[in-house]
């Protein structure tokens, strides 16, 4: 054998079982579908050629989106014994960012997957958990009881890096000294901001409306998180990434873009308790939110009936002699319907309201300083867990680190089962990194066999069999999944204007709060729904104080 | 000829590394402390090697025959180095240190021969410089390999008896070349051949029986003949067989033994079933063993009895196996029994049936997926299973080795709103074991046992309710899906008793 051939193969061998790659391109991608949210009927909002409408009718009270924001509104007005409204949604069922799906194997996220333990400003948050019966006892309680099943099991989290799972997220192994006394500064300063109050206020309150405006802390939503923390001097290449992860986490954008009170209010607004759970506990299912947008339909149908028209693109917004006149194309019937409506609420994202909304400039204009990240969640159905790299057991929530995705949820985690059988992964992506509208088409271009194989890729470092084991995998593309609360967004005029209350047109939809989180849609939704009672002169208890 | 033989040292250096790994992997995996079991095998293999080196001074003629040899010895010591280290520790447990240094010393001083052996067989047709510089590399080119295919592919493969093994068919291969190759220099090689091929025969039955050497040494890691051994989806079953003595261990650990176990069962089912005259259904959650449904049928009302048990195997080899229906009285094909393999978990959630009497035999909550099993969520989900006066009966580990998980177990099982009544027997094989009995009302002991028993009494029965001083009740928190602290306590309890 000559030397250099004998370096070669030696070289060879070495390298495939190094990598442990036995040509992975051997096993054929999982089946499964290219889903999203209804673009190409959003879409005709472009085109302004939608034929007039062919019937019209009245009614008391329009909701637009039965997203959170719609649906809480609804739930709302039907608690308050007004049933006298209609909601139409461009989806073909309600939920929003909220949404599941669900196969043989077990219901699973679509967006959103956890609710925390709702702090004591969150009332209308309790006052529902209450009603679906997983808080127990006083919904106004510090430290109320969850309902266990609820309470998302141990072990919650985990982090891998450099081939091994760790407890938590936070980086922790081989991270010097010096990095670890940056984390703890960061932590000081954060729970300095959680324990501050000005008078009756939170520092940072969630939902965010009730939180104090002292202008220190209103300055911090003019520069970014990052820009913020490097002028606290924490310069730790982990805590970084970790605050980084947190923000597209949350926020669909990293913190070199994101308001530095945004990103502040991601660490610093959450103080709900429990008695029976540690206050980093969160309630979650196995399809994510699901359960809260399944709770506050059923809460709707329960009181008022059906009141959801799906399908159904609103596409022309006006007010006519005092009156909110609203076109609304139903594709599957391919006509349009016209609806007036003494009340209207918008609880749709407010990137639409430039496309549909006739006059009112000043308010297209502010909607324009919106902009919605894209991202992408992709469900892997495995006949079994995939095998394991060394370090801390399953969790819940599985990131990664270094990664574009955000890691994946075990949608079976929840489950009472001693072995775990089949189950579904839930895999997060937010399109940072690019700017939306490049991460849009990146979603329009991109084909499920591409997006499977990266995301196959990615999954194959912490579980080398993940190929073996996926018997699906479904896309679901959401190209504006959020807003982004870039700085400037959630304490400037833009915002406000859709904060404030209207004669006949409000907005409930957590773009109103400038990002997306539950509790914000809920409160927006509730809060113009007692707007729009009190317009109406209907009386009514409020969820709010 | 010497490209042939500078590839031999490529193999001859690859052995060699593995030898040493595998001593150092084995003697880690069998004695624990992997820093110091290393660095002593290294440290007394390269020590061996120097000796080797200088000891090849003495070897002046013949070196090709010598080579030969050395190759064979190398081949037969170092391939069966693993087999017989195991042995040894499996049958004398004091001499193992001895036999494994002495194994180490011997391959090394070999080993240590073959280079300068090698560099001086190839001295006549290279220069000093190319000498050195080739040999050497080769030489650590085969530790570079065996480096990395040893964790990577050969022990995950072969395990460290039968890698042992092929590495000593190398050697072994190496000197049937070195006959081939230098064939026309060597007068007389008959006898070198049979040595050979002797040392080939040897070491290719080795591998091929290595299977059933690994299953007899672990025989004897359980000290006592293994009548049955299956690994289910679920677990690694076992049973050994001491003269009358039956044990079970799943995955390693003892469930019962056929000496002690009527003491377990009878403590587990008794003093809670006896005070329960109008018990019709019961309900067996784990015990596929059948061990526990012998004991309930006992009792002529008991009119069903349902086992949920995880594993078909386990209920199937404790409804076939002659000794060990012999064992339960062939309680899983009593007519009164239905068996059901399902997680009890699953089965609680899908069914509404109630029961008079439930017993809950689960294994120790040492994971969080067994964990689950032992949360609040699991007792309230078994709560809508009883009917208004029954009992459930929990094994809840030990009292007196694992005190905090025992009243954890105690205190989760008050929190969903239980009235406990914890107690505790002495099973010798496990020893002292703790049990909660669990109803809607107050307990109270029963005053006789209407069935036959081998070890309880109603005069020794109020001392089962009794905890001495280091037994009694410790705060624990309430064991829930969201904490796992039964597991954690649980851990750290049975890390103290272990060591």
């Amino acid at each position: 054998m000559d030397r250099r051939d004998f370096l070669a193969s030696l070289a060879a061998a070495g390298l495939a079982s190094l990598t442990g790659c036995d040509a992975p391109a051997s096993i054929p991608l999982p089946p499964g579908e290219l889903l999203g949210t209804a673009l190409e009927t959003g879409h005709r909002l472009r085109q302004s050629n939608l034929p007039p409408a062919s019937e019209t009718r009245r009614v008391p009270v329009l909701i637009v989106g039965a997203g959170i924001g719609g649906l809480s509104a609804g739930w709302k007005l039907a608690k308050a014994g007004f049933n006298d409204f209609l909601m139409v949604e461009l989806e073909a069922g309600p939920g929003g960012n909220s949404r599941a799906g669900r196969n043989e194997v077990s219901a699973y996220p679509l967006a959103a997957h956890y609710l925390p333990l709702p702090t004591l400003e969150a009332t209308a948050v309790r006052e529902l958990l209450a009603e679906l019966g997983v808080l127990h006892g006083d919904a106004r309680a510090a430290r109320p009881i969850y309902d266990e099943r609820y309470l998302c099991a141990m072990p919650q989290e985990r982090l891998y890096r450099n081939g091994w799972w760790q407890d938590g997220v936070l980086p922790q192994n081989g991270v010097s000294a010096a990095e670890r006394e940056q984390y703890r500064r960061f932590y000081v300063l954060m729970d300095a901001f959680k324990q501050r109050r000005d008078g009756q206020q939170r520092a940072f309150a969630l939902p965010m409306e009730l939180s104090s405006r002292a202008p220190d802390l209103l300055a911090l939503d003019r520069l970014t998180l990052r820009d913020w923390l490097l002028a606290q001097g924490l310069d730790s290449p982990h805590l970084h990434w970790y605050v980084d992860y947190a923000c597209r986490d949350d926020y669909g954008t990293g913190s070199a873009e994101v308001s530095a009170w945004a990103g502040i209010h991601y660490f610093a607004c959450r103080n709900g308790e429990a008695q029976d759970a540690a206050s980093d506990t969160v309630l979650t299912t196995p399809g994510g939110n699901g359960w809260l947008a399944e709770g506050l339909a059923q809460g709707i149908k329960a009181r008022a009936g059906d009141r959801l028209l799906g399908g159904t693109l609103a596409f022309r917004v006006a007010e006519v002699d005092g009156q909110m006149h609203v076109d609304l194309w139903r594709p599957a019937e391919q006509r349009t319907l016209r609806v007036i409506a003494e009340q209207l609420i918008w609880a749709a994202p407010l990137f639409l309201v430039p496309h549909v909304l006739v006059g009112n400039d000043s308010l297209k204009a502010a909607a324009r300083r919106y902009s919605h990240a894209p991202w992408l969640v992709a469900n892997l159905t495995l006949s079994r867990f995939p095998g394991e790299r060394a370090g801390s057991a399953m969790a819940w929530d599985n990131v990664l680190y270094d990664s574009p995705g955000l890691g994946y949820v075990v949608a079976t985690h929840q489950q009472m089962r001693m072995r775990p059988g089949a189950t579904v992964f839930t895999y997060y992506r937010a399109l940072a990194g690019m700017s939306p509208q490049q991460g849009r088409a990146a979603l329009q271009d991109t084909s499920r066999e591409a997006w499977a194989e990266q995301i196959l890729a990615e999954l194959e470092r912490p579980h080398p069999d993940i190929r073996q084991v996926t018997t699906r995998l479904d896309i679901f593309r959401n190209a504006h999944a959020m807003a982004r609360p870039l700085p400037g967004l959630i304490w400037g005029d833009a915002r406000r204007m859709f904060a404030a209350d209207g004669a006949r047109l409000r907005f409930a939809h957590a773009d109103v709060s400038g990002f997306s989180l539950f509790e914000e849609a809920q409160y927006r939704g509730v809060l113009a729904a007692e707007r729009t009672l009190r317009r109406m002169g209907k009386n009514f208890v409020t969820s709010l104080s | 000829m010497n490209q042939a033989l500078l590839f031999s040292v490529f193999i001859i250096a690859s052995c060699g590394l593995a030898y040493e790994l595998i001593a150092g992997a084995l003697s880690s995996y069998l004695l624990g402390d992997s820093i110091t079991q290393f660095s002593t095998v290294i440290g007394t293999y390269l020590f061996a090697m120097g000796i080797g080196s200088w000891l090849s001074r003495y070897v002046e003629r013949n070196l090709v025959a010598r080579f030969v040899q050395i190759e064979l010895m190398v081949g037969v010591l170092g391939g069966f180095s693993a087999a017989a280290l195991f042995f040894i520790f499996v049958w004398f447990t004091t001499p193992f240190q001895v036999a494994l240094y002495l194994a180490v010393f011997g391959i090394g001083v070999l080993v240590g021969l073959e280079i300068p052996l090698i560099m001086r067989i190839l001295k006549r047709d290279l220069s000093f410089k190319d000498l050195v510089s080739q040999v050497l590399t080769f030489d650590y080119l085969g530790a570079l390999a065996v480096s990395i295919l040893f964790p990577l592919l050969l022990v995950p493969q072969l395990g460290l008896v039968r890698s042992g093994l092929l590495f000593g068919l190398l050697n072994v291969l190496v000197a049937l070349w070195a006959l081939w190759i230098f064939r026309e220099q060597l007068r007389n090689t008959f006898w070198l051949k049979t040595q050979a091929f002797v040392s080939l025969g040897v070491l290719a039955i080795g591998f091929a029986a290595a299977g059933q050497f690994t299953s007899l040494a672990e025989a004897h890691l359980y000290a006592d003949e293994i009548v049955y051994n299956e690994t289910s989806p679920y677990q690694h079953i076992v049973i050994t067989r001491w003269k009358d003595d039956l044990r079970l261990f799943l995955n390693n650990n003892l469930q019962f033994s056929s000496r002690d176990e009527y003491r377990y069962h009878e403590a587990l089912v008794h003093p809670g079933l006896s005070t329960l005259p109008v018990a019709r259904r019961v309900l067996v959650l784990g015990g596929g063993d059948g061990l526990a449904v012998r004991e309930i049928l006992k009792y002529p009302q008991v009119e069903s009895i349902t086992l949920v048990d995880l594993d078909p195997a386990m209920t199937q080899l404790f409804s076939t196996a002659a000794a060990l229906r012999k064992l339960n009285e062939d309680a899983l094909h009593s007519p009164k029994v239905k068996v059901i393999n399902a997680d009890a978990l699953k089965w609680l959630e899908d069914n509404a049936e109630l029961f008079d009497f439930v017993v809950v035999d689960f294994p120790d909550p040492s994971n969080f997926a067994i964990g689950k099993l032992y949360s609040a969520a699991f007792y309230r989900l078994l709560e809508k299973h009883l009917t208004a006066g029954a009992l459930a009966v929990i094994q809840s580990t030990s009292p007196l080795y694992a005190r905090q998980s025992f009243w954890c177990v105690v205190s989760t099982l008050e929190s969903v709103g239980f009235v406990t009544t914890p107690y505790h027997a002495l099973v010798p094989s496990f020893g002292e074991w703790g049990f909660v009995l669990a109803g809607r009302r107050a307990y109270r002991p029963p005053a006789s046992y209407a069935v036959a028993t081998r070890f309880l009494t109603p005069e020794a029965t109020p001392a089962l309710f009794q905890f001495p001083k280091d037994m009694a009740r410790v705060d624990a928190e309430v064991n829930r899906l969201n904490n796992q602290v039964l597991v954690r306590y649980f851990e750290s309890e049975w890390r103290q008793v272990i060591r």
